[in-house]
């Protein structure tokens, strides 16, 4: 009996071992890594290009939307324009455009925006329904002239993870979906600081690591590989999740 | 899965002449012994990973949303689930992430396939389908006690799957594994997106979640159930029949 559990006991020890040693090999995370284009292509397939995430109504409301990741950017720029309360803030759009824009906040807000109640999905599992006040990034990159040659839109963010800055990137197919806004509000108020002001990211059918807040400057790419680490945001390179957070 | 042939083997000459003939039938075929190998693996990395992912928010909701400061249904302090349990076995969230994900199109294209052909082939209705006399309460009683004695069925019996198997592997095939992938989907924004009757039909993502967790663990239940079964009713027959197909169909009782 006791060398039957000891066998049992060796054997599953071997298989975590397995497991672990299999999670360390390079070409076994390329061959799992692909499997992250199959679920994009084959969700990317059974979507309509603009399928709307659900939209909620006042009731559904989490009562308290609680923040995750950075809650305070700790740089004495963003400090500034905190105690400001944001009037020097301008957003930046650059790269493969026509004509790179520098916008005030104060400009950002007077163009017709869009007011939508959806949910927030964290990669720990857990949800927030909130309101998002702002106006679609598509204006944004109609107004500069994108390129022919883009491909990726790059959110580069006032925070710092560590000492690495924190940065996103969507495709074009979520650039230019309706729901992708660039919000200044959220449940009838400003952003506040941990739910990333004085503006932030909603791709509203990924999950909560893409939505990027305190953006400062959006790039226009035609590859994501030249950007920090390469693999299109800071939780990509640093954590290796997936960069297509659909799932 | 059973198959008529049955191959009958002479008694071996030396053998005394009470002993009855050695009876080996074809009881599983091929898809069906490669579909159970491959799920032998996948869902075991399915439910490992799927612990990790859990550790990361070990906290169930019912509705729409649910974080922090809403109300759980079941709630954990730290990391519950040890390391042993998990893949992988310290904690990495993308790392599970990846696991769970990749392996689940080895869990998803073959039970599709297995859902198709086993209704085409009409396994399903042969073999996994109750007969009329077998679902009358008393019948079932009977094979309750039946397996609780530890008397499994003998002869041909034992080439048919008796009452308690055919409600347990239906429930799994045809209830928990596809809710497990359609609870799944609706934890997906995008899909949530692509099919909103995914929100609809459980009630919203978190609720989803926590039926995703409670078939995961009934299947866990099913597994532990299924194994002690294999150990019971004899571990090499039983397996070797699952590796070979071939069965040695243990003699009827006499005389009891």
């Amino acid at each position: 009996m006791i060398s039957r559990r000891r066998f049992v006991a060796a054997g599953s020890g071997l298989l975590l071992a397995g497991c672990d040693r299999l999670n360390r090999s390079p070409e076994f995370r390329a061959t799992l890594r692909s499997a992250e284009r199959l679920t994009m292509k084959v969700q990317r397939l059974v979507s309509p290009r603009d399928a709307l995430a659900r939209e909620y109504s006042e009731a559904d409301l989490s009562p308290v939307f609680r923040s995750n990741g950075t809650a305070m950017p700790g740089t004495d720029e963003y400090a500034r324009h905190l105690k400001e309360g944001f009037a020097n803030w301008r957003l930046t759009v650059d790269g493969l455009v026509a004509r790179p824009l520098s916008i005030s906040l104060e400009t950002l807000r007077t163009i017709p925006h869009r007011v939508q109640i959806t949910r927030h999905d964290c990669v720990e599992g857990w949800s927030a329904i909130g309101k998002w006040h702002g106006l679609e990034l598509a204006r944004i990159l109609d107004a500069a002239g994108l390129s022919t040659r883009a491909r990726y839109i790059v959110f580069h963010c006032a925070d710092r993870f560590g000492d690495k800055p924190y940065y996103e990137s969507i495709d074009l197919i979520d650039a230019f979906h309706p729901q992708t806004i660039l919000a200044w509000g959220m449940n009838g108020h400003l952003l506040t600081v941990p739910h990333g002001a004085p503006l932030r990211l909603r791709v509203e059918r990924q999950l909560g690591y893409k939505q990027a807040k305190y953006v400062q400057r959006i790039e226009a790419v035609d590859s994501i590989a030249r950007i920090h680490g390469g693999k299109g945001g800071y939780w990509e390179d640093n954590v290796d999740y997936e960069w297509y957070a659909g799932i | 899965m059973v198959d008529p042939a049955v191959i009958e083997e002479p008694a071996k000459a030396e053998s005394r002449p009470s002993r009855p003939a050695r009876r080996i039938a074809y009881r599983h075929r091929v898809p069906t012994r490669l579909w159970h190998w491959l799920n032998a693996i996948t869902v075991f990395v399915m439910l490992m990973s799927g612990l990790m992912i859990f550790n990361a928010h070990p906290h169930l909701y019912w509705g729409q949303y649910g974080a922090n400061f809403d109300h759980p249904w079941l709630s954990f302090h730290g990391r519950p689930v040890p390391g042993w349990a998990t893949i992988p076995s310290t904690y990495n969230l993308a790392a599970a992430r990846r696991w769970h994900l990749g392996f689940a199109w080895l869990l998803v294209l073959p039970l599709v396939l297995f859902l198709i052909t086993s209704l085409i082939n009409r396994h399903a209705q042969r073999d996994l389908k109750p007969t009329r006399d077998e679902v009358r309460l008393a019948h079932i009683w009977h094979d309750i006690r039946e397996h609780a004695r530890l008397r499994f069925p003998t002869g041909d019996a034992a080439l048919r799957y008796n009452i308690l198997q055919k409600v347990s592997y239906l429930t799994v095939i045809f209830v928990l594994l596809p809710l497990m992938v359609l609870t799944g989907l609706a934890m997906s924004p995008s899909m949530d997106a692509a099919w909103p009757w995914l929100l609809d039909i459980f009630g919203g993502r978190q609720s989803a979640r926590s039926i995703h967790f409670i078939c995961a663990m009934a299947l866990l239940a099913f597994i532990v159930v299924h194994l002690l079964m294999v150990v019971l009713a004899g571990p090499i027959n039983e397996i070797g029949s699952m590796i070979t197909g071939r069965f040695r169909v243990p003699p009827e009782r006499t005389g009891e």
